[in-house]
């Protein structure tokens, strides 16, 4: 008898229990950030202090920035992500869609205690300035590793796999580099038909080459174990891995910087929290706090005179770091990420 | 270990087939035995030879909330699947196996299907199916999924069992006035209750071992053990994943050892 | 006529035989419902939880209802007139007007850009415009044409009227590379666009030589273990176990670990001076075959070992002593008896590795990636629901029919699943 009995009372109770939490749908303020050494200093700089200010939980999970889950999310009317960070297009474009919600300045300490790019349309608030360059391993190459994007193009002088972002944006702008185009003409070529085939055509060159990441975490990583020789990466991710003991050069020549920013998920439960959530994360303080741990661009005006000086000089918008860098064209990249994206991922499954 | 009537070139292809199965066997088991030494690395690269031993990551592992909350959830919707899926699979193995079943293989077909249906279209549509119903990003999502893919173990394991199974006793019970839960109780269930067992065992595997559904289904608050594995595989290999897959391998045999010996204590007592 | 048979018996033949009959009757109806009733939970559960999601996710493979529901105004232009005049031009502009207020003009942006690319931009360009256009526009035909000379050409008209219909072949088609053209007739899609046929080539070809890596790896193992004593085959047999019981993401994980650049297996080589450079070995085309032969190999193996216990030992000897050379014996004699054991094994190793989904996405590179990573794909990371549908279809289908074949196969007893021996 009780044999029988026992798993049907427990099966009872765990569907109860399980139907029951659904039911209540009060859930945790849930914070969706880029993981790894990134989303750790995130959680020590934003995470912890908001918990123990608000006395609330709050669950922070990766992504690597798949804007459909959103959509789905929005449109089944499931909404379980709160704050996302994300990319300056995709931002403005799911605003456009009425995935996330307007953002009211007021209550977050309004528009003009940031730079002015962190005014990401009506729905993103700036929070990091990041940027994307060149690292190797100096343990293996020495310090005269690869020192640009037609360096890195180059299997014959520096032989093994490199790495690349698994996107159309930041890739392409590598070719064209890499092709010779200079910084501040890349988006008029980029423009044309003809440019993008030659962006493709560059590509075609080492595509064997190429081993995609998906992840900030990953170049690093594959760098370590060797897996890539070269790689582009996010410079925080890269300074991280050289705090922890790694010999890595960080190359800043054609590197291309951005803004990534907070959205509220429209249809979020926790709107409130979430206000109270990016106010703190704005907080010139806890900013600087953050750039100190990984050398990010902050976006308080405040901000930058409180990072430690010696991470100034690792910082995208440092001067020192701007020859020939690229800024990411939003604009750009909001008419034209969903068609190039797809020509993109046909190209690379093939 | 040779059979003597063999001559010696039989011989040579006996030896040659000893020793490429070893080495398969190698090939199966080695791969899964190699990481359990690197989860002990004081390093955090995963490679040979290691600097020194540590214990360091299953300390990590430890203080994470992120894989303690795994752990946990994992084993709520294992739970709850294993009971569910047993539950209804051994009531309806039972309802298969009697001779007044219409179209049993029809029937067992369809109860089956899961098992062999890819779990990405499981895992989809019930993506789609149950963002409609609330059900996704909950715990009922979960178990519900899972235990639609565990039921099937349990009907084929309690229909083997219940192969076996002389129907006449149940008829010389009832004849003898005993009530048809008292002759399952005290007649059906004794000698089909290592069908029944190895059915959970099979359905609690299958669901602390599942991912694809959990990557669909779960929300942030139900990710499971198996996909924080999946995202760490893909996006930050560290030794705490050869940490996590030790403690798996010993969870799993764990579990396998305890189910054989209950498994093996009954047939002791009922066999004759 | 179990009734003759009854009829004979003297007793039977005295009382009511009508009214036995009944009562017979009467008690298999109960049995029957009996059974129905215990059956019923599962039945019901796997009707409501299981065949309802996938009928409609199939469902979703030949539903498009965006465009007609979104931009009604041209719809109903288009179904009734089916030109594109200038009639057209001003329902699209006030659909366009319409959907910019209730957001939703990127869905139906979505919708016709998976036909035709450049849809996302021409929309966006549209509604943006459409918010300070001025009043009193006198051609709508050349306001569009004036923002994109692609509101004009034919091969956008024709993604426009192929995406109206609320139910539409274009997603199944497109997993097959092809779409219909102006008058209704099949064509092949766009080069750029026609990826489909060979993933699903492609996924039937690692498939199919997983399956023969296992055959050939585990047909000596199955026949060492039948041929052993009950001691080494129980070795044997512990070994295929554990791998087998081991979780799927730990193999997995094990894989990656060990053929790192600097794992286990490339510093071995190296230190054995049999190669000079690490060798590439996971992220590509091999470590998918290593990792999903270790995975799949033991559904090989059991029901092919449970076949070879069965054959009796003496008649190898027998045709050995009829004068049959050892080789030839084997071939002809031993081999075929074990053919429903190997095609059993060989079509679940099949049908279990064209569904894989974890393994190659975590051990493969973007070239290795099978029918169930682009069904992820576009469900998550593109969300074109529709054509992941299709392909859902697609493998479900090839799966249904291998499984059916399996079914076939395995009428034999020993090779049912959940037998003793596995």
């Amino acid at each position: 008898m009780t044999h029988l009995k026992v798993p049907t009372v427990i099966a009872a109770a765990t569907v109860a229990m399980a139907l029951s939490a659904t039911a209540s749908g009060a859930r945790d303020l849930t914070v969706i950030s880029w993981g790894g050494a990134y989303q750790d200093a995130q959680r020590d700089a934003f995470f912890q202090p908001y918990q123990e200010l608000t006395g609330q939980t709050l669950i922070d999970e990766p992504y690597n920035g798949e804007l459909a889950k959103i959509k789905a999310m929005v449109e089944v009317g499931d909404v379980t992500w709160d704050v996302v960070q994300m990319e300056a297009p995709e931002l403005e474009n799911a605003c456009d869609e009425g995935l996330l919600e307007p953002i009211d300045w007021s209550r977050i300490g309004g528009q003009d205690s940031v730079i002015p790019d962190a005014v990401m349309g009506d729905c993103g608030v700036g929070t990091i300035v990041w940027s994307v360059i060149i690292a190797y391993d100096e343990d293996r190459l020495g310090s005269d590793g690869p020192q640009n994007w037609a360096d890195f193009w180059n299997v014959e002088q520096w032989p093994g796999k490199r790495s690349l972002r698994k996107t159309a944006k930041l890739t392409l702008e590598a070719a064209l580099m890499a092709d010779g185009v200079p910084a501040d003409e890349v988006y008029q070529v980029l423009a044309t038909e003809e440019g993008v085939d030659r962006a493709f055509a560059k590509l075609d060159e080492i595509k064997d080459h190429i081993q995609w990441f998906e992840s900030g975490a990953q170049p690093p990583q594959w760098l370590a174990s060797g897996d890539v020789v070269v790689t582009a990466a996010y410079n925080g991710r890269i300074a991280s891995a050289v705090e922890e003991g790694r010999n890595f050069a960080s190359v800043w020549d054609g590197q291309l910087y951005a803004l990534d920013g907070w959205a509220i998920v429209n249809g979020s439960p926790n709107v409130d929290a979430a206000y109270d959530f990016i106010k703190l994360a704005t907080e010139p303080e806890n900013q600087a706090n953050l750039s100190n741990k990984i050398p990010y661009g902050p976006t308080h005006v405040d901000a930058i005179p409180a990072t430690d000086e010696a991470v100034q000089s690792q910082l995208p918008t440092n001067p020192d770091n701007l020859q020939n860098a690229l800024p990411i064209d939003t604009l750009f990249w909001i008419e034209n990420v969903e068609q190039l994206n797809q020509r993109f991922n046909n190209w690379a499954s093939q | 270990m040779f059979d003597h009537s063999l001559s010696g070139r039989e011989r040579v292809f006996v030896a040659a087939a000893w020793v490429f199965s070893g080495l398969v066997i190698v090939f199966l088991v080695l791969p899964i035995v190699a990481i359990i030494p690197l989860s002990f690395t004081s390093d955090s690269l995963l490679s040979y030879p290691m600097p020194d031993w540590s214990l360091r990551w299953y300390r990590e592992l430890m203080d994470s909330p992120a894989w303690t909350r795994a752990l946990k959830n994992s084993l709520i919707v294992a739970v709850g699947s294993t009971c569910l899926a047993t539950v209804l699979g051994t009531l309806a193995a039972i309802g298969l196996n009697r001779r007044s079943c219409p179209w049993p293989i029809l029937i067992t077909a369809f109860l089956t299907t899961p098992m062999i249906v890819p779990v990405i279209i499981t895992a989809i549509s019930s993506y789609f199916f149950y963002s409609r119903l609330g059900l996704t990003n909950s715990f009922a999502g979960m178990i519900l999924a899972h235990t639609i893919l565990g039921a099937p173990f349990v009907v084929i394991t309690v229909t083997a069992t219940l192969k076996g199974f002389d129907q006449n006793q149940i008829k010389a019970a009832s004849s003898l006035g005993a009530r048809p839960i008292y002759a399952f109780r005290t007649v059906t269930l004794p000698q089909i209750l290592p069908g029944v067992v190895s059915g959970a065992v099979f359905a609690f595997v299958t669901s602390f071992d599942e991912v694809i559904v959990a990557l669909f289904v779960a929300g942030s608050q139900q990710i499971t053990l198996p996909r924080q594995m999946f995202s760490g595989v893909r996006d930050n290999l560290d030794p705490t994943i050869a940490a996590v897959a030790t403690l798996m391998v010993l969870v799993t045999f764990g579990a396998l050892g305890i189910a054989g010996l209950a498994v093996a204590r009954r047939r002791r007592k009922f066999k004759p | 006529m179990q009734s003759s048979t009854y009829s004979t018996e003297p007793e039977l033949r005295s009382g009511n035989i009508s009214g036995l009959r009944r009562d017979f009757a009467a008690a298999e109806r109960r049995q029957k419902t009996g059974s129905l009733l215990l059956l019923l939970p599962l039945l019901l559960f796997t009707i409501v939880f299981f065949a309802t999601p996938i009928t409609g996710l199939l469902f979703r493979a030949v539903h498009s209802p965006e465009y007609a529901s979104f931009f009604p105004n041209s719809t109903e232009h288009l179904q009734s007139s089916g030109s594109f005049n200038e009639r057209f031009y001003e329902t699209l502009f006030l659909d366009i007007r319409s959907s910019d207020e209730a957001r939703t003009s990127g869905r139906v942006a979505r919708r016709l850009n998976q036909d035709q690319s450049g849809f996302i931009t021409m929309v966006k360009r549209a509604v943006r415009a459409s918010r300070s256009a001025p009043e009193d526009i006198t051609s709508y035909q050349s306001w569009f044409l004036d923002l994109d000379d692609r509101w004009g050409e034919p091969d956008y008209q024709n993604a426009i009227r192929r995406a109206v219909p609320k139910f539409t072949d274009f997603y199944l088609l497109a997993t097959l590379d092809m779409k219909r053209g102006e008058t209704g007739g099949f064509e092949k899609s766009p080069e750029n666009q026609a990826i489909f046929v060979n993933v699903i080539l492609r996924t039937l070809w690692i498939s199919f030589s997983v399956t023969m890596i296992c055959v050939l790896l585990g047909y000596p193992v199955a026949w060492t273990m039948a041929n052993a004593s009950k001691k080494w085959r129980n070795i044997l047999l512990l070994g295929v176990l554990f791998s087998f019981w081991t979780s799927l993401l730990v193999r997995t994980a094990a894989w990656v670990i060990v053929l790192q650049k600097e794992g286990p297996v490339n510093n071995a080589l190296q230190t054995l001076g049999l190669i000079d450079a690490p060798l590439q070995l996971v992220f590509n085309r091999f470590g998918v075959y290593v990792a999903l032969t270790h995975i799949l190999l033991p559904f090989l193996i059991f029901p092919l070992y449970s076949v070879m216990v069965g054959i009796p030992k003496d008649l190898m000897r027998a045709a050995k002593s009829l004068g049959a050379r050892p080789v030839r014996a084997f071939f002809s004699i031993y081999v075929p008896q074990t053919f429903p054991g190997l095609s059993a094994g060989a079509i679940l190793v099949f049908v279990l590795s064209i569904g894989y989904y974890i393994t190659p996405a975590l051990v493969g590179g973007p070239k290795d990636q099978m029918l169930s990573y682009f069904i992820a794909f576009y469900t998550n990371n593109t969300i074109n629901w529709g054509l992941a549908a299709a392909l859902a279809l697609n493998l479900l289908v090839v799966t249904l029919v291998l499984y059916s074949l399996y079914q076939y196969i395995i009428r034999d007893k020993r090779l049912r699943l959940g037998g003793d021996d596995v």
